[in-house]
C-alpha cells in the first residue's frame, strides 16, 4: 500500500480535532494551552504535506513561521497563566469571569 | 517501508494527543505532548523537511514542553483534575458534536480536493531535488521572506518583554483588590458577597 498525501491530511484533520476537543473539554489552563499547541502542530503537518504534494518550499517557510509565532505565543500565555494561579491558586477557566458582567 | 513509519508515527501522534486530552494530571499531559511532537518530526523527515524537524524537536519538545513543565512545577499546579464530573451540563456531548462536525468537513474537504487542489506544482519556490533542504530553506527565508523574518525578530523581542512585565511581582499588593484565599476557588466566592 502506497502512503499518499490524503493520509497525512486525514491525520492531520484527526489531530486538530483532537486539540479543539480537549480546548472545549479540558478546564485547567495549562492543558487547555497545550491543547492549542495540538492544533498548531496538525496545522503545521498539513502544511509541510501540502508543501510535498506541491513541490513548494512555501509551505515549509510558513511551517517556519509558525514556529516563530507558536514560541513568543507560549511564553506570554504561561506568563499569564503563572500571574492568574499566583493570585488566585487552583484557579481554572471557569474562574477566570472577571469579564463577565 | 514508508507504510510502516507512516502507521507507527501516527499511532504515536494519535495516543499522545488522546493522552493530552484525558490524562487527570497536568505532567502527564506534558509528557503525552512530547511524544506527538516526535512523531510529527518523524512525519516531517518522511516529507523530507529535514530542518523543520530537527527544529521540531529542538524547539518543541527541548523548549516548550520545557516551560509547560517549569511551570507546573514552580506553581505546583500537578494535582490531578477529577475529570469524572462535568461542570457545565451538557458541556462533552456539544464538544463531541463540534469536534465531529470539524472533523467531517476537513475530511470530507480533503477526500474532495485529491489530488491536492489544481494539482499545479509550486512556481514561486519550487522544490530542488538536488540541493539539501537546509540550504533550500535559508536562501527563502533570508531572500524572499526577510521582511517577515526580521518582524519575528521584533515579535520574540517584544514577546520577552511582556513575559518579564508578567511574571514579575507587583512591588505593592495594594493595588490588585485581595482575593480570597482560603475559599480557594476566587471570584466564585467574592460574587456571593458583593451580591
Amino acid at each position: 500500500m502506497e502512503v499518499t498525501h490524503t493520509w497525512y491530511l486525514i491525520l492531520g484533520a484527526l489531530l486538530f480535532t483532537i486539540g479543539a476537543v480537549g480546548l472545549l473539554v479540558r478546564r485547567n489552563p495549562l492543558v487547555m494551552f497545550m491543547c492549542v499547541e495540538l492544533m498548531l502542530n496538525a496545522v503545521n503537518l498539513t502544511f509541510v504535506t501540502f508543501s510535498n504534494a506541491l513541490d513548494d518550499l512555501g509551505g515549509q517557510v510558513v511551517v517556519f513561521f509558525v514556529l516563530v509565532v507558536a514560541a513568543a505565543e507560549v511564553v506570554v500565555g504561561l506568563g499569564i497563566i503563572v500571574a492568574i494561579l499566583r493570585r488566585s491558586p487552583g484557579a481554572t477557566a471557569d474562574d477566570v469571569a472577571l469579564l463577565k458582567g | 517501508m514508508e507504510l510502516f513509519v507512516f502507521v507507527v508515527a501516527a499511532a504515536i501522534i494519535l495516543a499522545g494527543a488522546v493522552g493530552v486530552v484525558v490524562s487527570s494530571n497536568p505532567v502527564h499531559s506534558a509528557l503525552s505532548l512530547v511524544a506527538t511532537l516526535f512523531g510529527i518530526a518523524v512525519l516531517f523527515v518522511a516529507q523530507e523537511a529535514h530542518f523543520l524537524a530537527a527544529v521540531q524537536v529542538i524547539v518543541y519538545g527541548g523548549a516548550i514542553v520545557v516551560l509547560f513543565l517549569f511551570v507546573i512545577m514552580l506553581l505546583g499546579v500537578d494535582q490531578a483534575e477529577n475529570l469524572s464530573t462535568e461542570p457545565l451540563t451538557g458541556q462533552r456531548p456539544a464538544a463531541a458534536v463540534l469536534g465531529l462536525a470539524t472533523l467531517g468537513l476537513t475530511v470530507f474537504a480533503f477526500l474532495e480536493t485529491d489530488p491536492v487542489a489544481t494539482g499545479a506544482r509550486g512556481t514561486v519556490a519550487a522544490i530542488d531535488e538536488s540541493e539539501a533542504n537546509v540550504y533550500q530553506l535559508a536562501r527563502a527565508i533570508f531572500t524572499d521572506y526577510a521582511f517577515a523574518f526580521e518582524i519575528t525578530s521584533a515579535l520574540l523581542i517584544i514577546a520577552v518583554v511582556g513575559a518579564v512585565v508578567l511574571a514579575r511581582r507587583p512591588a505593592s499588593n495594594e493595588l490588585l483588590p485581595e482575593q480570597p484565599e482560603a475559599g480557594g476557588r476566587g471570584p466564585a466566592g467574592a460574587e456571593g458577597k458583593v451580591g
